[in-house]
């Protein structure tokens, strides 16, 4: 960890004549306001995409963003200012604003520094320069290709590949100083196929905190084309879904998007700290059916939503959130955690450096069950078999969730049988979570695109389940027998 | 202490300068064409919750994005830094993307033309001389408003002042240099209602270019109790085929995605369910799609659009029929078209049609969903697939009966655009797309 503090200081710092003697003295600042936690975050980021349509690559683009977030916070208050600029004036007049919010708490002394010695999570090296230009328009070209060759009715195509590489170096009056570098590649097909009259969208992506390799190497992208093109062919063949409550099985991996949405977002810790959450006040119930175990992890090795330490240079762990359908805890960050009384999970995330951080998932799923995917299905008489899904979306103070699926069956006498138009599922997340009645042995992870909307402000995660049967989800088709 | 704000307008002639010195490092650096956009904002927002100051941001951003084009093939690049050796440092590497890009016949600038040549002053910028303490005020007196509305308001989400400032600068390598400045203040609440059935949020919002336009805290923070006492205590309703009402926060939504399906991008890609609608009926015959973009001190005004070109009066649909698709140069070229001054999308977007009141809109309903709530991304842009959580009130008899939750709303939008019923008088000015409510004769509801 001393090794990459250093690398990160000579990177971050050196430029713009910044060093440790000139960040105390920020921070002896920040302190003058007596607040109870003062804080720096340091981050440069660079990213880089490339896409392809019609066959050619036509757009690239590339970009720096850098700055400081200067962060007070004094009992339940926030103070917060960012500077582009790392000149010792622009820091100071952050540091002034970031600390007006202070007239309370204890004079704080900063605590001798110390780094988390966490494992690395993922490589440190540079993903942007990890395939030379050419290959990685070669790449596009490749995948154009290759989703062309699957069907004649592709028609179009879309290929997109990015590659992110940031730099952050927290320190904090708590006695945190502490680096990280964090590589983030990503590959995405979109096509659209036609027949007759009759056009559908189908799309595939997938990536994680690694070199442009693991999307370049292999099969990988020749699996995303085939994926990509597949989905949209069954949506050619969709018929109208049905309207009103159902019973539903889910497809393993992403439709984990269900445990994000049904549970994730309301056992964040600032939604339960203020009592807004429909989970609120109820460690220790029941509030899922026996089956469920669900937990946040962020420790995985590579994965899009982990992390070595969270942006309050917290180590991330895994947490179990639901344990046998008992809610175990919520996810924290150094300021709820500091006011619930509780530990931080290492789970204080935040957009950039000119962003206030707050409690954010990581890696969220259900680990996996007793019952074979097969079992699950034949158990049903007549329902839907959703497989993939668009997005989702919760109303943490009511439980109310939607996710939309966007390839899905009927399931007839125990068989998948015709596909139907992608509809939006609704529910209420603890009446659905105690209604999952069979959970299955193939948990999956996702290929590596989730991202994460909260107060506006948007990180990468991952989900991921084993196949799971809800006895009942309102099902928003067209067709309501 | 930044409480008293800076004023972006003295930064102009600075981002001016700074846009001919990146575009002449674009010519130094061999580009054949190049355009610039510089950006500055500043401003603050202050959130109160439960009459305790909760936190206070200061946002200050500067950064500009280039393309560059080596004939036909382009390169694109941006950064927050704007110092010398950044400008030099982003030029070369918009130069280095455009040396592996392939030539695109359809690249390029913008034609000179269509360049304003004057710019009309649009009255957008209003400073707000608003310091943190006097924002902390209006904040608490929002939410003490709100809890005070009804004694099941219970919680708080807080209660926010926001302030902005903008300054935006586009040039390109034709000559054109343009600018303008604007102002956007805003004030909002959000509260959380319980009873016996558990609880619910909602909220209210207030959001102008000049200060003396917005509500006042009194009424934001009632409205937004008002709105969150109303949803407690939802109901189900039996699946099947009702009437909608969507109000103007929803149907801006709804006329949304309409304007996405008639956008450049999406019909050259294939991606539209509206693909050759051009001239064609999409819409009820009454209803009327006009865009406004000079309108003095309106939300989305603009003078020119994203590639410097002049913005003009016009109808997207009219009289239920497409006259304009939006297109900016790029996509007009793909589709052999010319641009209509929309790179960036649309500006000041005017609903009308056949108008009633609002109760008037209730009683021609009779009994249907009010649609107060959207949830989720269920729209499927290339076939007009709908599918999407709702939440609002039943309506029986012409008159709101009971709050309804956990629904589902399904169609499919070509047939919806073309059964909308009636608009409300009840237009929202807050947004780039102003609309009153809007009654369509059939959607399919599903619930538990």
């Amino acid at each position: 960890m001393s090794d990459l503090l250093a690398d990160v200081q000579e990177q971050l710092w050196a430029p713009a004549g910044m060093d440790l003697v000139r960040a105390e003295g920020l921070m002896s600042q920040l302190l003058e306001g007596l607040v109870d936690l003062g804080e720096l975050f340091f981050q440069r980021q660079k990213s880089q995409s490339w896409s392809l349509e019609d066959g050619i690559v036509k757009d690239g683009s590339f970009s720096v963003d850098q700055g400081v977030g200067v962060r007070a916070v004094s009992g339940e208050r926030s103070g917060f200012a960012y500077a582009e600029d790392l000149g010792m004036a622009a820091l100071t007049s952050a540091t002034q604003a970031a600390r007006s919010i202070a007239r309370q708490g204890q004079q704080r002394q900063v605590q001798a520094w110390r780094s988390p010695d966490g494992q690395r999570r993922y490589m440190e090296a540079d993903p942007i320069g990890s395939l030379a230009d050419a290959d990685k328009v070669a790449l596009l070209a490749r995948v154009d290709a290759l989703a062309r060759q699957q069907d004649p009715r592709v028609s179009e195509v879309n290929v997109r590949l990015s590659a992110s590489h940031e730099y952050m170096l927290v320190m904090a009056s708590d006695g945190t100083l502490a680096a990280d570098i964090r590589p983030l590649v990503r590959l995405d097909v979109s096509v659209i196929v036609s027949q007759g009259g009759r056009r559908e969208r189908g799309s595939a992506g997938g990536g994680g905190r690694s070199e442009l390799a693991l999307v370049a190497d292999g099969d990988f992208a020749e699996n995303l084309a085939k994926e990509a093109v597949r989905t949209a062919l069954v949506n050619l063949e969709a018929r109208d879904a049905p309207a009103g409550p159902m019973t539903v099985v889910l497809g393993p991996g992403w439709p984990g998007v269900l445990l994000h949405e049904a549970v994730g977002h309301g056992l964040e810790g600032d939604f339960n700290r203020k009592g807004s959450s429909a989970f609120a006040g109820r460690v220790g119930e029941q509030v899922a059916s026996e089956l469920c175990t669900v937990v946040d992890d962020g420790t995985l090795q590579g994965r899009r939503g982990s992390l070595s330490i969270d942006d309050e240079g917290i180590a991330t762990q895994e947490t179990v959130l639901i344990e046998n359908g008992v809610l175990k805890g919520y996810m924290q960050d150094k300021h709820n955690a500091r006011l619930m009384n509780v530990p931080s999970t290492g789970n204080g995330r935040r957009q950039s450096f000119a962003h206030l951080p707050m409690p954010r998932m990581t890696n969220t799923f259900m680990l996996p069950g007793p019952h074979d995917p097969q079992e699950i299905i034949e158990s049903v008489n007549d329902g839907v078999y959703a497989v993939n899904f668009g997005g989702g979306q919760v109303d943490i103070t009511s439980g109310r969730f939607v996710f939309s699926a966007t390839e899905a069956y009927l399931i007839e006498n125990g068989k998948v049988t015709a596909p139907i138009r992608g509809a939006t599922l609704i529910g209420n997340g603890p009446e659905v979570m105690t209604r999952i009645s069979m959970v299955g042995n193939d948990l999956q992870l996702d290929g590596g695109v989730g991202v994460c909307g909260k107060d506006g402000q948007s990180v990468p995660v991952g989900v991921g389940q084993p196949t799971l049967k809800v006895d009942e989800v309102t099902v928003g088709g067209t067709q309501s027998s | 202490m930044p409480t008293a704000m800076m004023d972006v307008r003295e930064s102009e002639a600075a981002l001016k300068q700074l846009v001919s010195d990146i575009l002449a490092e674009a010519e130094r650096q061999g580009a054949s064409a190049a355009e610039v956009s510089v950006n500055e904002d500043a401003g603050f927002s202050v959130t109160v919750r439960k009459g305790e100051l909760e936190t206070v941001e200061f946002n200050q951003d500067r950064g500009f994005g280039i393309t560059v084009y080596h004939g036909q093939r382009k390169g694109s690049a941006s950064t927050s830094d704007s110092s010398a050796a950044a400008i030099k440092e982003t030029v070369s590497a918009a130069t280095n993307i455009a040396r592996f890009t392939e030539e695109d016949p359809c690249s390029g600038l913008a034609e000179a033309q269509l360049m304003p040549v004057e710019l009309p002053d649009l009255g957008l910028f209003h400073p707000w001389s608003l310091g943190t303490d006097e924002a902390e005020e209006l904040a608490r007196q929002c939410e003490v408003a709100g809890l005070a509305q009804d004694a099941r308001i219970v919680n708080s989400d807080g209660a926010q002042v926001s302030t902005q400032q903008s300054c935006r600068v586009y040039g390109n390598s034709h000559g054109f240099v343009g600018g303008f400045n604007g102002t956007r203040h805003s004030m909002s609440c959000v509260l959380i209602g319980e009873d016996e059935n558990g609880m619910q949020r909602d909220y209210w919002y207030t959001l102008a270019r000049e200060p003396s336009k917005l509500e006042s805290a009194q009424h934001v923070g009632s409205e937004a109790g008002r709105r969150t006492a109303a949803r407690l205590s939802p109901r189900g309703i039996a699946t099947g085929r009702y009437p909608i009402l969507f109000t103007p926060q929803m149907a801006a939504g709804f006329i949304g995605h309409l304007i996405g399906a008639i956008s450049g991008g999406a019909l050259y890609r294939k991606a539209s369910f509206l693909l050759d609608s051009l001239g064609e009926r999409v819409m009820s015959e009454h209803v009327t799609l006009r865009e406004r973009p000079l309108m003095h001190g309106w939300i989305g005004s603009a003078a020119f659009d994203g590639e410097g070109v002049a913005t003009r009066e016009k109808h997207f649909v009219n009289a239920g029929v497409v006259e304009n698709y939006v297109l900016g140069s790029y996509s007009a070229r793909k589709l052999g078209m010319a641009t209509t001054g929309n790179a960036g999308g649309v500006f000041n977007l005017q609903v009308e049609g056949r108008t009633l009141t609002v109760d008037e809109l209730l009683g021609e309903m009779g009994q249907g969903l009010l649609v107060t709530d959207l949830m989720g991304q269920g729209v499927n842009s290339v076939t007009g697939d709908y599918s999407r959580g709702a939440s609002g009130f039943w309506v029986e008899d012409g008159a709101i009966a009971y709050p309804v939750d956990e629904l589902t709303i399904a169609a499919n939008l070509r047939d919806v655009y073309c059964d909308i019923v009636a608009l409300g008088d009840d237009v929202d000015e807050r947004g780039n797309i102003r609309t009153p409510s809007i009654l369509v004769g059939g959607m399919t509801v599903a619930s538990q």
